[in-house]
């Protein structure tokens, strides 16, 4: 006879799903398994690894002394909280509802990722570990990382698409000069995916000495509930600063998703409120008929890949598909395990954004409010602009709807790709060349 | 109920320890460079002294293998190669040569046939079961169903760094051979086997594995027979791939031989 595994259907899994119907927390769900997804879908030689994180990780979160250090970077480091800003400008647009921006932009380095870096490293020094690894697409979360490693004394080194490298030259520049080590990546797609395979090949090899420092809410267990644990503080300032400001719960929270982690972050505050609607804005690319974009929950079907089981992008032989958006942020075809869970039980609806909607959302913002958000937050930003003028719909006082925007990140690296978009740009200026390569400034 | 069960690779590794030797396991990719090429290729290696076959299924995404294996897979990818074509490639090796033919696969191309149907297919074509690098005992309750159901064998892989506790369940959860990774990294020729292949593979014999097979840098005829000294087999793959790319069906062939002069247990 054999033993008989756990299976994602059972356990836990099941409970939180009948939890869910009894109307019991969704909140601090701890994985492995998010209903029928999560897991551990890894080679053998990896799990000692990440039963070490998990052992870590429990003791930390229990432990007085890590919270206090994550809460001192936070605060003293990082610039938290961020504010909550109410964007009247651009809520014009948006049905005459109030919108409010978590201004995760104005963290330190540009973004949410700085939350769960700090973190990851803090674990990675707790494990004994020197040396931490970590994947980048556009180079937003390998300039985290590398910051992370600066800031606590740890070698770094980044894994990003050899592609990936010549068209973010300058991001590389900044993670050199933050004295990281960057691989370009010549595998496969040389892409996203094939940088965190890479990075997945390092950590078995050195996996004494290395943390891989994933950069979203994906991946094994214990990554999905990790990364969302340092990214939660956004959600519950968020509910905090927007009874304080407005009296009560918001009627919307919306936040792009490529894996997720700024997503869950925001969702995780509200997750018990029902009466707070949760949309993620995916990547709708060049619209989700063209087959280029990175709509994962939209259009993909559960699979496995880099870990966990989830909704993927996947072709009739469960090969991965190459995603496509102009945020290299959300230009993954997976996503996190959570949200594949929350999508299903219907807790958060998900909804694809195309480039042009994007766009044209991150021009609004610019013009309204004096404030450049990164691509990837102007998903959310567009498609808050939905949920607006569909909220507001038949209400005498449309001020009465009032959404929160999780802006995950400044739109600084993205001057270049919009001054292209726009055509803001010499057509025979070095500018244009190097916005037509899609270079982040 | 392994007992009622005919393991396959069992059996084949089981005749060659009666005749005083380690097994020799040795791997292909589907379709590299095209589907004919991975029959003629695995035939010559049952030929010329292999026991039993891996025929891996490429994957856009495989993290336990090194540049050679995936630039193969890569290559078989692009020429078109299909999943479904496995069970003829299968098929055709069975009914050419006595050599026990596993599948060594990711486990997402399994998950997205369906493991049942992919499980029955491959009993069907006459396979004798798989080789999972990416999926364990504890994810693994489909498998364990389907590989029951059409009588086929489950090759788990067991590290360097698997606990006693890992190292029993595993153990326990695999049929044919426990698959001894020798080193902690990905697929690859390497200038010597690591010490701590040995040490795995007592490990899982303290566990209870009749049959350990050790992989990962084996690339050499010393290499099998440091190995055969410890281990009921030896499996090559990045030799093979590399022999195949360069020299074709013959350079298999002739790797294999000499491969098979190291199995002698002294």
């Amino acid at each position: 006879m054999t033993q008989s595994p756990q299976t994602p259907e059972s356990g836990a899994a099941s409970d939180t799903a009948g939890a869910f119907l009894a109307g019991a927390s969704l909140r601090h769900a701890a994985g492995p398994y998010f209903g029928k997804y999560g897991g551990r879908w890894m080679p053998e030689s990896l799990i000692a690894a990440l039963d070490e994180l998990e052992d870590t990780f429990e003791k930390a979160k229990s432990d007085p002394e890590f919270i206090a250090q994550v809460a001192e970077l936070n605060r003293n480091y990082s610039g938290r909280p961020s504010l909550l800003t109410e964007a009247k400008r651009f809520s014009e647009h948006a049905g005459g509802a109030r919108v409010f921006l978590k201004r995760e932009d104005l963290n330190h380095t540009g973004s949410h990722k700085i939350n769960n870096v700090l973190g990851q490293a803090l674990l990675a020094k707790r494990m004994g570990k020197t040396r931490i690894i970590a994947e980048t697409g556009a180079g937003q979360h390998g300039v985290a990382s590398a910051t992370a490693a600066a800031l606590l004394g740890l070698e770094c080194v980044v894994y990003m698409g050899a592609e990936d490298t010549r068209r973010q030259a300058l991001n590389v520049a900044r993670m050199e000069l933050l004295g990281a080590t960057v691989v370009p990546v010549t595998a496969g797609s040389q892409t996203l995916k094939d940088a965190i395979n890479e990075a997945l090949r390092d950590w078995v090899a050195n996996v004494q000495s290395t943390h891989y420092l994933l950069g979203t809410a994906a991946g094994a267990h214990p990554f999905p509930a990790l990364v969302r644990y340092f990214h939660e503080v956004i959600g519950e300032e968020a509910r905090e600063q927007i009874i304080s400001q407005t009296g009560r719960l918001p009627d919307a929270v919306c936040a792009c998703i490529g894996g997720g982690s700024n997503a869950i972050g925001i969702f995780h505050g509200f997750l018990d409120d029902p009466s707070v609607e949760l949309y993620g804005f995916e990547a709708g690319g060049e619209g989700v008929e063209t087959g280029r974009h990175a709509a994962t929950i939209t259009l993909g079907r559960p699979g496995v890949l880099h870990g966990a089981r989830s909704y993927l992008m996947q072709d009739e032989d469960g090969q991965t598909i190459e995603s496509h958006s102009i945020s290299a942020g959300l230009d993954y075809p997976g996503v996190g395990p959570e949200h594949s869970y929350l999508a299903d039980l219907g807790r958060a609806k998900y909804q694809p954004i195309t480039d042009s909607e994007a766009m044209e959302a991150f021009r609004l913002l610019c013009r309204t409010e004096g404030i450049i958000p990164a691509i990837e937050s102007s998903h959310a930003l567009a498609g808050a602009l939905k949920v607006g003028k569909s909220l507001t719909e038949g209400k005498a006082d449309p001020k009465d709807v009032i959404i929160i925007v999780n802006l995950s990140g400044r739109g600084d690296k993205d001057v270049a790709t919009a001054a292209e978009w726009f055509g803001l740009l010499d057509e025979k200026g070095p500018e244009a060349e190097i916005g037509a390569e899609g270079e982040q400034l | 109920m392994n007992f009622e069960i005919q393991s396959k690779s069992a059996a084949a590794i089981d005749r060659a320890r009666a005749a005083g030797r380690a097994a020799l396991v040795g791997y292909l990719p589907a379709g590299f460079p095209d589907a004919q090429a991975t029959i003629d290729a695995a035939v010559a290696l049952a030929e010329n002294g292999a026991d039993v076959i891996e025929i891996g299924v490429p994957y856009s995404d495989p993290v336990m293998d090194g540049q050679v294996i995936q630039a193969a897979t890569v290559q078989s990818l692009a020429n078109g190669f299909h999943v479904a074509q496995i069970f003829d490639i299968v098929a055709a090796i069975t009914a050419r040569c006595d050599a026990a033919v596993l599948v060594m696969t990711y486990w997402n191309p399994v998950m997205r046939m369906g493991v049942d149907e992919f499980s029955r297919r491959l009993a069907e074509a006459g396979g004798a079961g798989l080789i999972t690098p990416d999926l364990i005992p504890d994810e693994a309750a489909e498998w364990f169903e389907a590989s029951d159901k059409y009588g086929l064998d489950r090759v788990f892989l067991v590290a360097p760094s698997s606990s006693p506790e890992r190292m029993a369940m595993t153990v326990k959860a695999s049929r044919g051979f426990v698959y001894a990774v020798s080193i902690m990294g990905v697929t690859g020729a390497r200038e010597s086997v690591s010490d701590a292949a040995h040490r795995v593979v007592e490990a899982a014999h303290a566990a209870g594995a009749e049959r350990v097979c050790v992989g990962l840098g084996v690339s050499r005829a010393e290499h099998v027979r440091e190995i055969a000294a410890y281990a009921e087999g030896a499996i090559v793959g990045t030799a093979l791939v590399a022999a195949l790319g360069k020299d074709g069906v013959d350079g298999v062939a002739k790797l294999a031989a000499e491969l098979r002069s190291g199995t002698p247990k002294n």
